[in-house]
């Protein structure tokens, strides 16, 4: 039989990493070690995933260690991206789970005797019928998982979870709440110097004149590293670096040009610039003529958004020099990376085809990071730690970003402008629905891009700018064109995409990607038409849904709200926004109530969610309450400031985001699962939440703003003349 | 040339109850100090600005950024860091009432709130919701995990009057 025959019918984790032994081992000394290739990003996912283990092999979940993803040793998953993790992570550690499990009772019932169905497993001690027993601990053996998945133990059924669906406390977090070292640059290994990079002061600008002397006279700097217009310097301590840094950069001299777009004019840049046009979807057939009673359109945009984590990107790195259990005259030449990435894989052969290094000479260990929304700058932190770290061979270095650097130079999720036209009967009803999108893709992520994907390689010598952001096919969730395509019932439907061919400044993949403003922008037009049509908002949804789950959150989260019983008041509103996550994920409905004057305040968010088999009730509750949080921030205050050279805000003052005093009361409801797989809810709620802000800020002031953030300015410039 | 801070005279500073010796300038943060020449990890770097919260320490009982804070003008007082409000086998009321609450996501922000809210508690036995925000309101928080904080120095504030913990 051939492999892929072998590995048909598997979850695609497991096809493609088929051994157990490389997900799990059980150690004599009571513990099972469980090895997923996703990483956790703050977001809990590894308690989620030692639940689904726990429950598979029938143990305590205080005996799974999660093990952190390594490059060579841990499966290969990919991206952790696109709520997908309990998916993909989650349905592979069940299956292998299962399997393992079903090993050793194999070899459980040869020793007792005894045939495998009347074996019981009680948190790894493995019973007989007549009282004798054995465990998972006795019968411990790294060779009974030297095997390939075979899909023949089937996993538990739903209903027999015990672990899955209970809130486990996360596992990390008594140590990230008492300040134990966790985070990558809490590393201190042996020999430890410190690194900061000098960026150019501009988007494109060139290192023209360098003069380190007065760098290198700081008693304590190690080196500088120059490559191009890459610039660094590696020193001693970490205060020295920051000084050094600074005295660096005094000693240059920049050719600067403006390549940024008028800030002011970014809508009418982002529908002009050249552009690849792709018609994503379509569904149904265009009306009469004669049926259309009205063709009414709006045109909806947000700015450029940025990461903005607490803690900025970092990573150590150690080129040549020690290495543990390798020792076979190539220790020279090979690189070590610690990193807060998403995909350990991906960033080694990034590494390792800028760097001129074979990957089998890269290694990248996850290791935990500030909060992670999408791609940020820790793989570029990476290339960083790596260029210094090969100019003190043998010396690991630590780059920690500025926060200019963080908030200025980190990828951003896109602007873009979307366009929503129907045409309506007379009664208001929709014939046809048409979205229409302007503006980069959403993904730059290494080993998406033909071009090396990392930021200091675009500054070296011969490196090339990191090219435009390409657009995911729509059956995997797309990009830019993410929840284009409605969720209601419309007789037709198109979205159309134009991703720009230019990216003048570098976008990539920001929790929830283009759902953001396609969910914002039609569900502000929904309430539109609802109301053009003298209808209620959330009857008028209703009224194009079938879906009973859809149907659900909608209803949940009016009723919870107290939608009927809205009692209107002045500078006061309410608005609702719905949508399923990629159209195929988790499905969230959000009533928000505002109070606006020349100032928005979010009062309350009232969110319904279903996504299926939820693993751990509280901390999807977390996610979808965080995300919502993070989604009024972008809808009330963040735009990134930017003028024709580079990004101007990059301090806290400049790009404010939601502050504790700011922060809405947050009632998340999650419904039951109803026998449905588990969906991520990381990004479920960014989109609704936007969407029924603007439609509170609506109802408030009878003013619709269409464009993002709902700040006085785009208020004001938003009311009748 | 080589400068580990080995030839730099010594500066006591007082960081948790223990007076502790430390090699570097006197201009050096506060910040740096603790997490690099003391280890104590706790304490982290956010924005170096005194704009985000997530190296607060107590200086005297007042929670101060230490990423703008040079040692000089800490030679004569008590520091305090996460580490020093509570022991793995009896942690700080405020600690003990976040890991209850799961307050945190990816918990990054979460020892300059801690130290924000320990300071709070300590001037203000029975803050109202609206007082611990603006108390924390210099802290700032990406995760969203905002009103679980909040719930959680509320609870630690009622365990406090209770009489069951040690607001120190």
């Amino acid at each position: 039989m051939n492999p892929a025959a072998r590995t048909a019918g598997l979850p695609p984790s497991v096809a493609a990493n088929p051994r157990l032994g490389a997900w799990l081992r059980v150690l004599p000394a009571g513990v099972v070690e469980v090895r997923p290739g996703k990483v956790e990003l703050g977001q809990g996912v590894l308690t989620a995933l030692s639940q689904v283990a726990a429950e598979e092999l029938d143990v305590g979940v205080a005996r799974v260690r999660m093990i952190p993803a390594a490059t060579g040793v841990s499966p290969d998953e990919g991206y952790t991206a696109g709520s997908l993790s309990v998916q993909h992570s989650g349905s592979a550690i069940r299956l292998v789970c299962a399997e393992a499990r079903g090993c050793y009772l194999g070899v459980a019932a040869a020793r007792l005797g005894v045939p495998e169905s009347k074996l019981t497993v009680s948190d790894g001690q493995i019973l007989a019928p007549d009282g004798r027993s054995t465990s998972y601990w006795e019968l411990a053996d790294d060779a009974l998982l030297d095997r390939t998945a075979s899909g023949e133990y089937p996993p538990k059924s739903a209903s027999a979870y015990h672990i899955v669906g209970t809130s486990v406390p996360r596992l990390d977090l008594p140590d990230k709440l008492t300040g134990r070292p966790r985070f990558v640059p809490d590393l201190s290994p042996d020999g430890l110097c410190y690194g900061r990079i000098v960026r150019p002061p501009s988007r494109g600008a060139t290192l023209t004149a360098l003069d380190t002397r007065a760098t290198l006279a700081l008693p304590g700097v190690l080196t500088v590293v120059r490559d191009g217009s890459f610039l660094g310097v590696v020193a001693e301590r970490e205060e020295l670096a920051v000084r050094a840094a600074d005295r660096l950069r005094a000693g240059t001299a920049w050719e600067r040009h403006p390549t940024l777009p008028d800030p002011g004019g970014l809508p009418a840049y982002l529908r002009s610039a050249p552009a690849e046009t792709t018609v994503l979807a379509e569904c149904g057939t265009r009306p009469d003529r004669e049926q259309i009673a009205m063709s009414v359109e709006a045109t909806y945009h947000r700015p450029y958004l940025a990461h903005a984590s607490i803690g900025p990107s970092s990573a150590t790195a150690l080129f040549g020099g020690r290495e543990e259990g390798q020792a076979d005259g190539r220790e020279g030449s090979r690189l070590q990376v610690w990193s807060h990435t998403q995909g350990i894989y991906l960033l080694r052969a990034e590494l390792a085809r800028a760097l001129g290094l074979a990957d089998d000479d890269v290694t990248v260990t996850h290791v935990e990071g500030p909060g992670c929304y999408g791609h940020n700058g820790a793989d570029d932190a990476a290339m960083d730690a790596a260029l210094l770290a090969m100019a003190v061979p043998g010396r690991p270095v630590q780059v920690v970003w500025s926060r200019a650097d963080e908030l200025a130079w980190a990828p951003f999720g896109t602007a873009a402008v979307v366009r929503v036209a129907a045409d309506v009967d007379a009664a208001g009803n929709v014939l046809s629905w048409h979205h229409e999108i302007w503006g980069n893709g959403h993904s730059t992520r290494p080993g998406s891009t033909r071009s090396v994907a990392l930021l200091a390689n675009s500054h070296r010598v011969g490196g090339e700018e990191i090219e435009a952001a390409a657009e995911p096919p729509m059956a995997h969730g797309g990009g830019a064109g993410r929840n284009s395509v409605p969720d209601y019932d419309f007789p037709a439907c198109q979205a159309v995409n134009h991703r720009l061919l230019d990216m003048p400044l570098r976008t990539s993949a920001l929790r929830s990607l283009g759902a953001f403003l396609n969910v914002f922008a039609a569900e502000s037009f929904m309430d539109e038409l609802a109301l053009a049509a003298g209808r209620d908002p959330v009857e008028y949804r209703l009224g194009w849904l079938s879906d009973p789950r859809a149907r659900a959150v909608i209803e949940s989260a009016a009723a919870r709200s107290g939608w009927d019983n809205w009692s209107p008041a002045e500078s006061a509103g309410h608005g609702i926004g719905f949508a399923r996550y990629k159209n195929t994920s988790a499905y969230c409905a959000v009533v928000a109530e505002v109070e606006a004057v020349s100032e928005v305040r979010v009062r309350r968010l009232t969110i319904a969610v279903d996504a299926g088999l939820v693993i751990n009730p509280d901390g999807a509750a977390n996610q979808v309450e965080g995300g919502a949080v993070q989604a009024t921030s972008w809808a009330l205050k963040e735009q990134v400031r930017f003028d024709r050279y580079g990004v101007t805000g990059d301090t806290w003052e400049t790009y404010p985001i939601l502050r504790f005093s700011e922060v809405p009361v947050v009632d998340v409801e999650l419904l039951p699962g109803n026998g449905n797989p588990a969906l991520g809810v990381g990004e479920t709620a960014q989109g609704p939440t936007a969407a029924a802000i603007g439609n509170a800020v609506c109802d408030a002031l009878g003013v619709r703003v269409r464009a993002l953030p709902f700040t006085e300015e785009n208020i004001l410039a938003a009311m009748p003349d | 040339m080589t400068n580990d801070g080995r030839t730099l005279s010594p500066t006591a500073v007082l960081v948790n109850g223990h007076r502790r010796e430390v090699r570097t300038e006197q201009d050096t943060a506060l910040l740096y100090v603790l997490r690099n020449h003391l280890g104590l990890k706790a304490t982290r770097f956010g924005c170096g600005l005194g704009l985000c919260g997530a190296c607060m320490v107590l200086v005297d009982g007042r929670a101060v950024y230490s990423c703008d804070t040079p040692l000089w003008s800490v030679l004569d007082n008590e520091i305090t860091t996460v580490e020093g409000l509570g022991t793995a086998d009896r942690p700080h009321p405020v600690t003990e009432a976040l890991i209850a609450e799961q307050a945190a996501q990816c918990g990054y922000c979460m020892s300059g709130v801690t130290i924000a809210a320990v300071e709070l508690l300590r001037r203000s036995a029975d803050p109202s919701d609206a007082e611990v925000r603006a108390a924390l309101d210099r802290n700032l928080c990406r995760c969203g995990a905002h009103n679980r904080i909040v719930r959680a120095v509320l609870a630690a504030a009622a365990q406090l009057r209770a009489g069951q913990g040690d607001a120190t």
